[in-house]
């Protein structure tokens, strides 16, 4: 849920970066986002679509990478990739198997556009 | 000023040359979450709660699992002990506020309106009517909501969540992010048992389990009194201990035990 929220404090984000780098624009927003990072890429997706409007992300493509949900087992001292509704470790049952990936919201990077730059002999008033 | 032609306008969308963009892209790590402005709040909360040595705890469940007459029993078995306040979250009355008020216990309400969760800035706002040096435990009430909540960092040093009988015992499963953020979970309206041959205890136990591991599990019944000893153990080891686990998941620094 929430995905709409997510967008203003994302677009806030990106007018931030947008201006502290001095770009034109954004090109391209990379998230990563777990299944247990409480929202749905698709509808993420949508919002953001529906939510970049005349900001400087107007245009941008949002490209999402989803992180898988992994569990290191103690007992097994290794690593799995479960499933939402049984994080014991797959191979031994473990409950004392804990998350190390899936939680994940977070804008990993962005693709910004730089100003051209202008060549000596171009006039603009 | 613009870089572009050296006049005295912010770099504006409307304001670019009349030449088409062609500089090149250029990529910028950022590696922040999308959380990044609660966090922040929740962080400096923590740091708050600290350093008044006050134990606050997030109670979540979903409507009517209990929430409310858990903290009734609970303050009235805490007494003059400990000092106590209660922030209350609902979309709309005062009704739990007043509910602890009677008391004697101080409870500030949140009405969130349409917000189905509390955030940070909410707890901030609410602490403007509390003295959290006069404090040793803050509760807070969220919002029954079994999706939300769990996803916002309050500041808080550990989740407390119900699962009423009446609920089934699949809940936990359905709702694996919620279940997940427990510290410890309590299975409340044990009393009503009798009344619910499809609700197995050790089926509830193993779905919390699958999606919570070691997290302990309490049995109680807030509305007869029932297990409520146990409850009162695990919350006053906790106040008298501090926390060892660092804060919930969006929380970086581990909180500081409190003497």
């Amino acid at each position: 849920m929430h995905e709409w929220s997510l967008c203003r404090s994302l677009l806030t984000q990106l007018e931030e970066i947008c201006k502290q780098e001095s770009a034109t624009g954004i090109a391209r927003v990379y998230l990563r986002v777990g299944p247990f990072a409480g929202v749905e890429p698709d509808l993420l997706q949508t919002a953001f679509t529906l939510s970049r409007g005349q900001s400087v992300a107007a245009g941008a493509e949002l490209v999402i990478e989803t992180t898988p949900l992994r569990v290191h087992c103690p007992a097994c001292n290794d690593d799995f990739q479960v499933p939402r509704q049984d994080l014991r470790c797959p191979k031994c049952r473990d409950t004392r198997a804990y998350l190390i990936s899936g939680e994940e919201l977070v804008l990993a990077s962005v693709d910004l556009i730089e100003p051209p730059t202008l060549k000596s002999g171009d006039a603009h008033v | 000023m613009c870089r572009d032609c050296g006049c005295s306008q912010p770099l504006a969308p409307d304001h670019r040359p009349e030449y088409t963009v062609t500089g090149p892209l250029f990529n910028i790590p950022v590696q922040t979450s999308l959380h990044a402005h609660n966090d922040a709040l929740a962080a400096a909360l923590r740091q708050r709660f600290d350093k008044a040595n006050v134990v606050v705890l997030n109670l979540m469940s979903s409507p009517g699992a209990g929430k409310t007459r858990l903290l009734e029993a609970t303050l009235q078995h805490l007494g003059n002990r400990v000092r106590c306040a209660v922030l209350e979250g609902d979309l709309e009355t005062d009704l739990d506020a007043l509910r602890i008020q009677a008391l004697g216990i101080p409870a500030v309400q949140i009405t969130t309106g349409t917000a189905c969760h509390l955030d940070a800035a909410h707890i901030e706002k609410a602490l403007e009517s509390l003295d959290l040096g006069q404090l040793d435990l803050l509760l807070i009430e969220n919002v029954g909501n079994l999706v939300c909540p769990a996803s916002f960092d309050l500041g808080q040093h550990a989740n407390v969540i119900l699962l009423a009988t009446t609920e089934g015992d699949d809940k936990p499963v359905k709702y694996p992010v919620m279940f997940h953020s427990a510290d410890l979970v309590l299975i409340n309206k044990i009393d009503l048992l009798p009344h619910l041959p499809d609700f197995s205890l050790a089926r509830a136990r193993e779905s919390i389990q699958r999606v919570a591991g070691d997290t302990p599990v309490l049995e109680v019944a807030a509305a007869t009194g029932k297990g409520i000893g146990a409850w009162l153990n695990w919350l006053e080891g906790r106040y008298q201990q501090g926390f060892e686990d660092p804060g919930p998941p969006h929380d970086t620094e581990p909180s500081h035990a409190p003497v």
